[in-house]
């Protein structure tokens, strides 16, 4: 009876044995590697690696960037979402598959867009050096690429999520007399709160961890460079210590957002994205 | 015939919200659709902000295709030139090597990513939480990171693993094609298994006991019943993880020695055009790279659409 839909046991614990060594072997022990490197020398070197010039500014950039970046794409997300799951019109479906286009480009056709336009070879180049506009090699180049690569997390998990919760309490609310602000804030908001929390986490990860798209448009200018890219500085300066201390802080912060993202897939307050990116 | 018309008082911040209650209004859907606020005011926002970050940046990259600069003055040396990057032969030889590297890492965390969500989905065992966890991984993981762990792992002198291999074997991991297939089978590994997971759930176990009561072994029960259901699901996700390894680059910039011909992915080449300013041949590389993406993206779509069109009929 049993045996007709659940395999021998033999074989199950072959498989959860292949599994298991598969994430041990590609997943855990990477993780492992970069945590025993960054602390080989002790505690001291690597507090003194971290705290390096190079190491602070990079972190500073890499903080200022995902603040201007989140933000924006939350912003962008939650109206994306409201116009597409509230209203019909025409091109809609369009719109969604734009707004997707940045998950299947590569990360380094992100930077090469901007490059094309605001580089000095670019479109705008000429104009722009002649208004002496740095775009490239600085600050704003690199939060237009991280935006461009973290354009659809916020927008494509609201989107399912309030198309199943509806419009009938919004048009409630708005019989009972609420205008528009007291309506988004009242009635929407506390629904789609944990969506537009996992978007932003999601967002902020990839924003601050964004290496291709950055790398085209930030160039090699040591003190203008964002995390990512300062490891592999390190690294190309086989700076190793420096280089595994600053990827140990991407780590921690890969695993405090894989924890937010896993509490709220366990609480189900997380939208239900069917497709994974 | 009486119109009522209803004005909210204070409403003003996202835009006027009128109700006109007439029966016309009833009638056709396209106004009732509109009650809610914020209509011009969201959507005008989106279109915008999409076009800024996105579709305007992309059309430059179109754009620059065509464009006549002081190197190529006319229209057709530009096209002339962009084909010839993009039919290069060390152009040809990168779209060879990101091509069929991420091909046989999707393949592999194909075979994998299946086992993988099969444990997960079907059988109950301790620690199966943290592994269901631990998938997502590569996906918060910045990639940089992960080519930094991976070259340290896998590097012939002081690799933890790397050196192992290359003392026993002679086998050489990193800075070799082989390292770049291990670092794109890293990254693309969540995909199948996040794609399967919901798709062997809902799988009915009615069906598998008809099939064991029509005599059907666990095997036949597998490729005859099984793997025709979750197929759709499993192409997907083989081709999402094929997808995301054509286009990576920061892990692979670590583990790879990028040598022209032989170790150099298509993003890296475009990278080098730049810094050459030749921008209008990044350009033309990055156009057949969005040409490839989209066939990949339309091909993952129509697979959707079939498996939806058969599950509608059946």
């Amino acid at each position: 009876m049993k045996r007709a839909t659940s395999d021998h046991w033999l074989m199950r614990w072959f498989f959860i044995g292949i599994v298991c060594a598969f994430i041990l072997f590609f997943l855990i022990f990477p993780v492992c590697v970069i945590l025993i490197e960054a602390l080989r020398g002790g505690i001291a070197l690597y507090f003194s690696a971290l705290s390096a010039p190079h190491s602070v500014s990079a972190i500073r950039l890499t903080l200022l960037v995902a603040l201007a970046v989140v933000p924006m794409n939350t912003i962008f997300g939650v109206c994306a979402a409201w116009a597409v799951t509230h209203f019909k019109f025409a091109g809609k479906a369009l719109l969604i598959s734009l707004i997707e286009i940045p998950l299947w480009v590569s990360p380094v056709i992100g930077g090469l867009v901007y490059a094309l336009l605001f580089g000095r070879q670019g479109l705008l180049g000429t104009w722009l050096d002649t208004h002496r506009i740095q775009i490239m090699f600085a600050y704003p180049g690199i939060v237009l690429a991280t935006a461009f690569v973290t354009f659809p997390f916020v927008a494509r998990g609201l989107i399912p999520l309030m198309q199943a919760q509806g419009s009938a309490e919004e048009e409630a609310a708005l019989t009972l007399g609420a205008n528009g602000w007291q309506l988004f804030w009242r009635v929407t908001f506390p629904k789609i709160k944990w969506g537009v929390l996992y978007g932003m986490i999601l967002c902020n990860a990839r924003a601050m961890g964004e290496f291709g798209a950055v790398s085209v448009v930030a160039g090699s200018v040591d003190d203008r460079i964002t995390m990512p890219l300062q490891v592999e500085q390190y690294y190309l300066d086989f700076n190793l210590p420096k280089a595994f201390a600053l990827a140990s802080i991407l780590l921690l912060l890969s695993a405090v957002t894989l924890a937010i993202k896993i509490g709220l897939e366990w609480r189900r307050l997380a939208p239900n994205i069917v497709r994974p990116h | 015939m009486n119109a009522i018309a209803v004005r909210s008082e204070k409403s003003h911040d996202l835009g006027p919200v009128e109700i006109t209650l007439e029966p016309k209004s009833l009638r056709t859907p396209q106004r009732r659709r509109r009650i809610l606020p914020g209509f011009h005011l969201t959507l005008g926002f989106t279109i915008f902000y999409l076009s800024a970050i996105v579709l305007i940046p992309l059309g430059a990259l179109l754009l620059k295709t065509v464009t006549p600069t002081q190197d190529y003055p006319t229209v057709f040396k530009v096209i002339g030139h962009v084909f010839s990057v993009a039919t290069d032969v060390r152009a040809l030889d990168s779209y060879r090597l990101s091509f069929g590297l991420s091909f046989a890492a999707a393949l592999i965390n194909g075979f994998f990513g299946f086992i993988a969500a099969w444990v997960l989905v079907r059988y109950r065992f301790p620690g199966r939480t943290i592994l269901d966890a631990l998938v997502d991984l590569p996906f918060a993981m910045p990639t940089s990171v992960a080519g930094l762990a991976l070259t340290q792992v896998f590097s012939t002198n002081g690799g933890y693993i790397g050196q192992v291999l290359f003392h026993w074997f002679g086998w050489r991991i990193a800075y070799t094609s082989w390292g770049i297939l291990v670092a794109l089978t890293f990254i693309g590994f969540p995909f199948v298994v996040r794609t399967l997971q919901p798709v062997l759930g809902e799988l009915a176990s009615e069906v598998e006991e008809a099939a064991a009561c029509l005599g059907a072994n666990r095997w036949q029960t597998f490729l005859r019943v099984i793997l025709p259901a979750v197929r759709p699901a499993l192409l997907t996700g083989v081709m999402l993880a094929f997808g995301r390894g054509v286009g990576e680059y920061g892990s692979i910039v670590f583990i790879s020695s990028m040598i022209p011909y032989a170790t150099e992915i298509t993003p890296q080449l475009i990278i080098i055009k730049l810094e050459e300013f030749d921008y209008v041949g990044a350009a033309g590389l990055g156009l057949a790279m969005l040409v490839m993406s989209f066939a990949i993206v339309s091909t993952v779509n129509l697979v959707q659409y079939f498996a939806a069109k058969k599950r509608g009929i059946a």
